[in-house]
């Protein structure tokens, strides 16, 4: 009999100065994954990532489920950026069941996803900042994170399960006065993620550790096929917002945010740019977003796709996430798949991480902007 | 299952207690009272009006009230109460309880949060007790492969060493637990101990991340070591002299820091290293090894290794106040004591009640503690203070600032020392 162990728990021969260590899953620097690192020293000789500890079958669940009921368990995978991960496979059910969507509903879907992608980053970042050791950058974040947290309750009734996305537009209006208190908090929002500069990004300290760190050069950034703050960190101006707008994107004044070094710095500012660049969107939206009008369409009970396929991107908080839907006339999909970018981003990780200190695992590892229950989804 | 005593009968609770005051009273007997009279025939007991200052004498004050103040006095000039209370053991055991709550009120005010709230009436002020007590009901867990002797006698010895650091400190003149000539020395030694506790307890628990933290800490106390000893060189070189107390005493004029910023520098960044704190906590950084040399500690193994960090880091800051902020010399704010207490007596109505023996602690002795505290609490505070504003730094930034930077920086400042010493300006026979 063959049994085959999976890598880390079989006995490897290896040379003697070599130290196994296994970082996860119980392990304050991992996530919900394991990470097998062979140091030598303090050097990283290899390293070699283990998700697959929080799947859950996403895409088999939505095998079951008609479009609608789909919705609720598909942003489960990345809870805190629930309504970019809904966004893809709405698109794509609209499509599929050619339906129009109203004007109003396209930009509170614009505001929703931008609030969101915030919120998301800054729970990002205080990880990222309590894995630096800076417990200050940990307490901010996912304090000012609540202002936004309020504004989805408001808009959509939950903190942060908002399953407010539905195929024909989004589930409820927006309750009165909403824009006022949208439009004070965003202000008062971006005000705040500015004082982080003085305290975190400006940090002495900070900038000699992570700069110079995983660099990610260029060529390789595309090669390996990362997505979102990554690739953008590494100099490609590629965002989907840009590329192939979705609802009312090509509407709406901004600018993507890039940079050339590739290195750990770069890839932990470019998050923390675009929140600022969300900022201006929510502004700008509020602005152009008509005053009154529907908000969804109606749909018949149980719909039915035709026997067609379609792929539809967004650009999350993480990158460009996908969804290719798969319709044979009956009210479930036939498949859905999500193509996600914290897998496509944790391939740079073990490539990133040879010959780095150890010290550098967590910045290298949290900075490819990396959400391990998305990965595993 | 929850129900509390199911089976509860009267007799058997009677009769366990009246076992417990049996037991009690044997271990008593037999242990206790021989081991109490053993203590007291090797300890000397001082002579207060031409008597010996006995356990009966001193419960002569239940007959004559008057006696009280002079026995109490005379029994803290013993060395107990010098190594158990004041100057010793329970004065920085509560000056590190202190440090503990005000470390957490405070990171919590610079964190934009609330800190511990529900202990206790004030601002949760009883919340270090709520943790001791939560950390002495909980189970040791002790790794099967473990070296059981060394990993439960390290942190022990680190309490222990951490307590004798603090014996060293003097308070106030004439308050000092261990008043000897070669006080500086003795602090070297001590410190040499703290990375080789680490290292024995990192590496006799057994587990890669515990032995990494060790290394970790062993690289980085042993590199600091040699810059904290250079710091301190420029003082003795300008004191002519190893004796904390006179080296405070040489300080009546003008502190150190005046004249040796660069050294005080120095040895303020040196003991952040050495106190593991952050930017310097590699030991015990989380997010990469856990906990560093600490993962395995559980229960009151890991309460006394807080015990004596804390320990040590009011034995540090009251180092750096001894040797570069004048320790306990300042200008006097103490009130002096009313004389006519002394010599009229307190009037309580119709009595008039004459207390011998007041006043207890000297005016120069209140005065004194009274700055080395505030002090030391300033110092304290600015070693806090770091861990709400840096990240934590890497091994090689650590060493290179260790190796090169710091032990470069304290030559210069040597040479500074000895500048000031050879031109007359300060030292023996110097202008100030």
């Amino acid at each position: 009999m063959n049994t085959e162990l999976p890598p880390g728990l079989a006995l490897q021969k290896v040379d003697e100065r070599i130290m196994t260590l296994n970082v996860g899953p119980q392990h304050p620097g991992s996530g919900h994954m394991r990470i097998i690192v062979q140091i030598d020293g303090d050097f990283i000789v290899a390293c070699d990532p283990d998700p697959g500890y929080v799947h859950r079958g996403e895409e088999k669940m939505a095998e079951y489920r008609n479009y609608i009921t789909n919705i609720p368990h598909l942003e489960r995978p990345v809870i805190h950026d629930s309504c970019n991960i809904l966004y893809p496979y709405v698109l794509g059910v609209e499509e599929l069941l050619g339906i129009e969507v109203p004007e109003r509903a396209k930009y509170i879907r614009v505001i929703a996803a931008e609030l969101n992608r915030c919120v998301y980053t800054m729970y990002w970042l205080a990880i990222y900042g309590i894995f630096l050791g800076h417990s200050t950058m940990f307490m901010w974040p996912a304090g000012d994170r609540e202002l936004l947290i309020d504004l989805l309750e408001k808009m959509t009734g939950a903190r942060v399960t908002h399953a407010h996305f539905v195929p024909g537009g989004v589930r409820n209006d927006l309750p009165p006065n909403f824009e006022d208190v949208c439009l004070r908090q965003v202000n008062y929002f971006e005000k705040r993620i500015k004082e982080y500069a003085a305290i975190f990004y400006d940090n002495p300290i900070l900038i000699a550790r992570t700069a110079n760190t995983g660099v990610l050069s260029r060529e390789d950034a595309i090669r390996l096929g990362t997505t979102g703050s990554v690739l953008r960190a590494s100099g490609v101006d590629y965002d989907i917002r840009k590329k192939e707008p979705y609802d009312v994107y090509e509407e709406l004044d901004f600018q993507t945010n890039v940079l050339k070094e590739g290195d750990s710095y770069a890839r932990s500012k470019i998050p923390w740019l675009d929140m600022l660049e969300s900022c201006r969107i929510i502004r700008h939206a509020l602005q152009k977003m008509p005053k009154s009008g529907s908000v969804r369409v109606k749909l018949k009970p149980n719909p039915k796709g035709g026997d067609a396929s379609v792929y539809k991107r967004v650009e999350s908080g993480r990158g460009s996430l996908g969804c290719y839907i798969v319709s044979d006339k009956k009210p479930e999909p036939y498949r859905v798949k999500l193509s996600v970018p914290s897998f496509r981003n944790l391939i740079a990780l073990p490539y990133l991480l040879k010959g780095e200190k150890l010290g550098n695992m967590p910045s290298v590892y949290w900075s490819l902007n990396y959400w391990p229950v998305e990965a595993d989804r | 299952m929850s129900v509390i005593a199911p089976n509860f009968k009267f007799s058997e609770f009677v009769k366990s207690i009246l076992d417990n005051a049996f037991w009690i009273l044997l271990i008593f007997v037999l242990i206790g009272l021989p081991a109490v009279q053993v203590i007291l025939f090797y300890i000397e007991m001082p002579v207060i009006n031409g008597e010996l200052l006995t356990p009966f004498l001193a419960l002569t004050w239940l007959a004559d009230p008057s006696r009280t103040l002079p026995i109490l006095k005379a029994f803290m000039t013993t060395d107990l109460f010098k190594i158990v209370a004041f100057p010793g053991f329970g004065f920085a055991a509560l000056i590190a309880a202190g440090t503990i709550f005000v470390e957490r009120k405070m990171l919590a005010k610079l964190q934009l949060r609330v800190g511990p709230f529900y202990c206790g009436k004030f601002e949760g002020i009883l919340q270090l007790m709520g943790d001791g007590l939560k950390l002495i009901s909980k189970e040791i867990i002790i790794p099967a492969k473990a070296d059981k002797p060394i990993f439960w006698a390290a942190p022990v010895i680190f309490v222990a060493t951490a307590a004798a650091f603090v014996a060293l400190i003097p308070v106030a003149p004439g308050w000092v637990v261990a008043d000897i000539d070669v006080g500086l020395l003795a602090v070297f030694a001590i410190i040499g101990f703290f990375p080789i506790i680490t290292i024995l307890s990192a590496w006799s628990s057994n587990s890669k991340f515990p032995f990494i933290g060790g290394i970790r800490a062993l690289h980085q106390m042993v590199s600091f070591e040699i810059p904290m000893i250079l710091s301190l060189l420029g003082v003795v070189i300008l004191t002519g002299t190893l004796n904390l107390s006179e080296i405070v005493e040489s300080q009546t004029n003008f502190p150190w820091i005046i004249f040796l910023p660069i050294g005080a520098i120095i040895f303020f960044i040196t003991i952040l290293a050495e106190l593991e704190r952050i930017p310097f906590d590699l030991p015990e950084a989380e997010s990469e090894i856990v906990a560093g040399w600490l993962t395995e500690f559980s229960g009151m193994i890991y309460g006394l290794v807080q015990l004596a960090t804390y320990l040590k880091l009011y034995a540090f800051a009251a180092l750096f106040v001894v040797l570069f902020l004048g320790g306990w010399t300042g200008p006097m704010i103490w009130p002096p004591f009313p004389e006519e207490i002394i010599n009229e007596g307190i009037v309580m109505g119709p009595i008039t009640a004459k207390i011998p023996g007041l006043p207890i602690f000297s005016q120069e002795m209140l005065n004194g503690v009274l700055w080395f505290v505030i002090k030391t609490v300033g110092v304290i505070f600015f070693i806090l203070l770091p861990r709400g504003v840096f990240p934590r730094i890497r091994i090689d930034m650590l060493l290179s600032l260790g190796w090169y930077k710091l032990i470069g920086l304290a030559f210069v400042y040597i040479f500074i020392a000895l500048g000031l010493l050879y031109a007359g300006v300060l030292g023996p026979g110097g202008i100030l």
